[in-house]
């Protein structure tokens, strides 16, 4: 059979899909812009809600690589419909004849400079959820000094319809209290807050994990969306919620505060979708023909969607998709051509 | 005095990293699960002595966390310690028992609770 599939984007979903395709026969042609496969679960230190490092998961995938034809630093020229196959060019000069395509693309993390209110790029102590991730997996002593009292703020760019992220970024809430509870095993003494409108624990063990925060690291929850943040002389920051169960403003001097950036869709992925011609929904994610039913297929035939290119996702959700997306992709291949 | 149409208003914006809670920081470790609340809801809504006074025992907890006390100890007077709050309650709080425990650590007498 030896047929050629082309993946494009190399993060957990192109890479699982990619093995499973490879599995069932298929040799994938994986495609990644970034010098490294990995996508953003290179970035993480540990995983939600165990505590599970991340090179864990990662480094079997990236070890197991046999048969797939992978190309990192890669962008996809074009896609370009020809009878019943796509010809897609690659910036590496080569190009290939398909049938099938997936696209796996995940998304962009949200520019938390955007909310200009809460001051990240213009106070140092301003971080996001990435960074402080980086800074656990650097392993290294915290840049700042007498960080005492930490906050985090949920929905930092999600339901945010100004922001133009109108949808729940699913992982940050969990994200948020994976963090504080890891702030609080490096730093015991530190006083953690966690600013959030909702809190959305909905996978296994989430709610689990909620509760160990409260009873176990003592992480105090305060209900409210951080409305500005300000500087004082020292760096400190001041910050300003409304305390919604209470009824009541509240202000707040912090020495260190976490923006939990959300999942915007990926810019590549809106341009690949032009490429393609398949359909862009009006969130920026790409839409897959039923999203309850039908969620690997896209609006033309041939292209498939697995991941976050089609909405927030865990990384367990994203790791089925892939398997399920390819298994659609094999079961297209298998049906004959309509002539 | 000359009235210029304003006046000065304390603030009433919380201010709760210089809270010292060492009354709280008892309670809590007489009763561990008072942190546990996830303010639902529940306790107040299913109160027998809520629907006649102001008592609410979502309100008096939220209160402590924040030491602002004074302001819903006297809430405290109203509960009859029926217990159906602890019914209700989602996440098993002893709630019968850990007002009996807020009697206990703040000190309420006759005069300004049970």
């Amino acid at each position: 059979m030896n047929q050629n599939v082309v993946v494009i984007g190399g993060g957990p979903a192109g890479i699982e899909a990619s093995r499973k395709l490879r599995d069932l026969g298929y040799t994938p042609i994986l495609i990644e812009s970034q010098p490294a496969l990995g996508g953003k679960l290179t970035r993480w230190d540990r995983l939600f809600p165990d505590g599970v490092e991340a090179r864990a998961i990662l480094d079997p995938m990236l070890q197991d690589l046999d048969g797939i034809k992978y190309f990192t630093d890669t962008e996809v020229l074009s896609i370009n419909r020809l009878k019943d196959t796509w010809v897609v060019k690659l910036s590496n000069g080569l190009s290939a004849q398909v049938r099938a395509i997936l696209l796996t693309t995940g998304f962009d993390l949200f520019k938390a400079e955007k909310k200009e209110e809460y001051g990240y790029g213009i106070y140092e102590r301003v971080i996001t959820n990435a960074d402080l991730e980086d800074w656990y997996k650097s392993g290294a002593p915290l840049q700042f000094d007498n960080v005492h009292t930490i906050g985090f703020v949920h929905c930092v760019g999600s339901r945010d319809e100004k922001a133009g992220n109108r949808q729940c970024s699913k992982v940050c809430c969990v994200t948020a209290v994976k963090q504080a509870c890891e702030f609080k095993e490096k730093y015991p003494d530190a006083t953690v807050y966690c600013f959030y409108m909702d809190l959305r624990m909905f996978g296994r063990k989430f709610e689990d994990l909620y509760l160990k925060a409260q009873k176990d690291y003592g992480i105090r929850f305060v209900r409210g969306r951080v409305s500005e943040v300000s500087e004082d002389i020292d760096g400190h920051l001041f910050v300003k919620a409304e305390d919604t169960l209470f009824g009541k403003p509240l202000k707040i001097k912090m020495d260190l505060l976490v923006l939990m950036a959300g999942m915007a869709p990926a810019a590549s992925s809106a341009s690949l979708a032009r490429m393609a011609g398949i359909t862009t929904g009006e969130d920026g994610f790409l839409v897959p023909r039923s999203i309850v039913g039908d969620a690997c297929r896209a609006s033309r035939e041939g292209i498939f969607l697995a991941g976050a290119v089609t909405g927030p996702k865990t990384l367990p959700e994203t790791l089925g998709e892939a398997a399920s997306a390819a298994l659609a992709i094999d079961q297209f291949l298998k049906t004959p051509v309509k002539q | 005095m000359i009235d210029f149409g304003y006046g000065l208003t304390p603030s009433a914006t919380l201010k709760i990293e210089n809270v010292q809670n060492p009354r709280f920081e008892a309670l809590h470790e007489l009763e561990p699960d008072v942190v546990k609340c996830i303010a639902c809801g529940s306790c107040t809504a299913s109160c027998s002595a809520g629907c006649f006074t102001e008592m609410s025992l979502r309100r008096v907890i939220l209160s402590l966390q924040r030491g602002r006390e004074k302001e819903t100890l006297p809430m405290l007077r109203h509960c009859m310690l029926c217990g159906k709050c602890q019914l209700v309650c989602p996440r098993g709080i002893n709630t019968r028992h850990l007002i009996l425990s807020i009697g206990k650590v703040y000190g309420l007498n006759e005069e300004d609770g049970r």
